[in-house]
């Protein structure tokens, strides 16, 4: 799968192929020694995040889980 | 007022191997309308769950009376965020989707729980939210009702997705490590991280019920429940 920056496609599989291991092998099994894939990130988002900047794509400042929504009445 | 879409479904695998095929479902056959996809943002928390903040640019693809109302819209692609929580102490992934631009024509929200099904550990309940709104003035019930439509393809390719991916993640064991074991054993394999080849490892010899190579909705054994469909 590509990245929204060109030139990271790259960075990114390395990072993902990372944490799919991490998240699988360590994570799940409630292995909390440790992220080994930190400086795979950093170099990979050091990318994407100028790519963000470049292409205008309004991500700052959204907060996490983004919008609320409750049900409506029935 | 806007639209509400709510789907059920139980998904005959594991969680822990749904949430690998959450993760890596991108690319598939059903995702041609998926441009790009990044991972922007993740941490673990002291409380041990992972944030993730994944961005996605889909197209945007309108009907022919939309395209000749609204043409400015064509040229950009939908920007769409994906925050999510994974608990591993509770196996659950509540995750939440919306677009960041296209509001003024349409706004997506879609909220899903996936978690194992307590009454059945190598099964997985998905439960599906959307809240489709438009504030187009005199347009908003039509286009919500295209949003609607729109949401309901998606999602089944959404699922379609999932299930490639997961037939991917488990035929991905070496199928000689499977051999002579048999069908009969309902024990989950061990989760497998990445559809690439790899060195095949020490697997416990088991296999995933009786379906031989999962390749088709039979195979994985989706069911969908019920679907509700509220207008607002």
């Amino acid at each position: 799968m590509n990245s929204v920056g060109e030139a990271c496609t790259d960075l990114k599989r390395e990072y993902d192929q990372c944490f799919n291991r991490w998240f699988a092998e360590k994570f799940l099994k409630g292995d909390r020694s440790g992220d080994p894939c930190t400086e795979t990130f950093r170099r990979y988002q050091r990318c994407v995040q100028k790519a963000i900047k470049e292409k205008d794509i309004p991500v700052d400042g959204v907060d996490f889980m983004g919008p609320n929504k409750d049900k409506p009445e029935s | 007022m806007g639209r509400y879409f709510h789907s059920e479904v139980h998904i005959q695998s594991p969680w822990h191997q749904v949430l690998a095929a959450f993760w890596q479902r991108y690319p598939n056959p059903y995702s041609g309308h998926v441009l790009t996809e990044d991972v922007l943002y993740r941490e673990v928390t002291p409380s041990n769950h992972l944030l993730s903040r994944r961005l996605l640019t889909k197209t945007n693809r309108l009907p022919g009376w939309a395209e000749r109302v609204f043409p400015a819209h064509l040229s950009r692609a939908v920007y769409v965020l994906e925050d999510s929580i994974v608990d591993p102490d509770t196996n659950t992934l509540t995750t939440k989707t919306w677009n960041l631009n296209h509001n003024t024509l349409m706004t997506v929200v879609e909220r899903c729980l996936f978690e194992e099904d307590r009454s059945r550990p190598s099964w997985t309940r998905l439960r599906r939210e959307a809240w489709i709104c438009s504030a187009v003035y005199g347009l908003a019930r039509p286009i919500q009702e295209f949003g609607l439509a729109r949401f309901k393809s998606n999602q089944a390719k959404a699922m379609r997705g999932l299930e490639f991916a997961l037939s991917r993640i488990q035929t991905e064991v070496a199928p000689h490590l499977h051999g002579n074991q048999g069908v009969s054993s309902e024990k989950p394999l061990p989760p497998h991280h990445r559809p690439r080849p790899h060195p095949p490892r020490n697997l416990p010899s088991s296999t995933m019920g009786g379906r031989g190579i999962p390749s088709t909705l039979v195979a994985i054994g989706w069911h969908v429940k019920r679907e509700f469909l509220v207008s607002g």
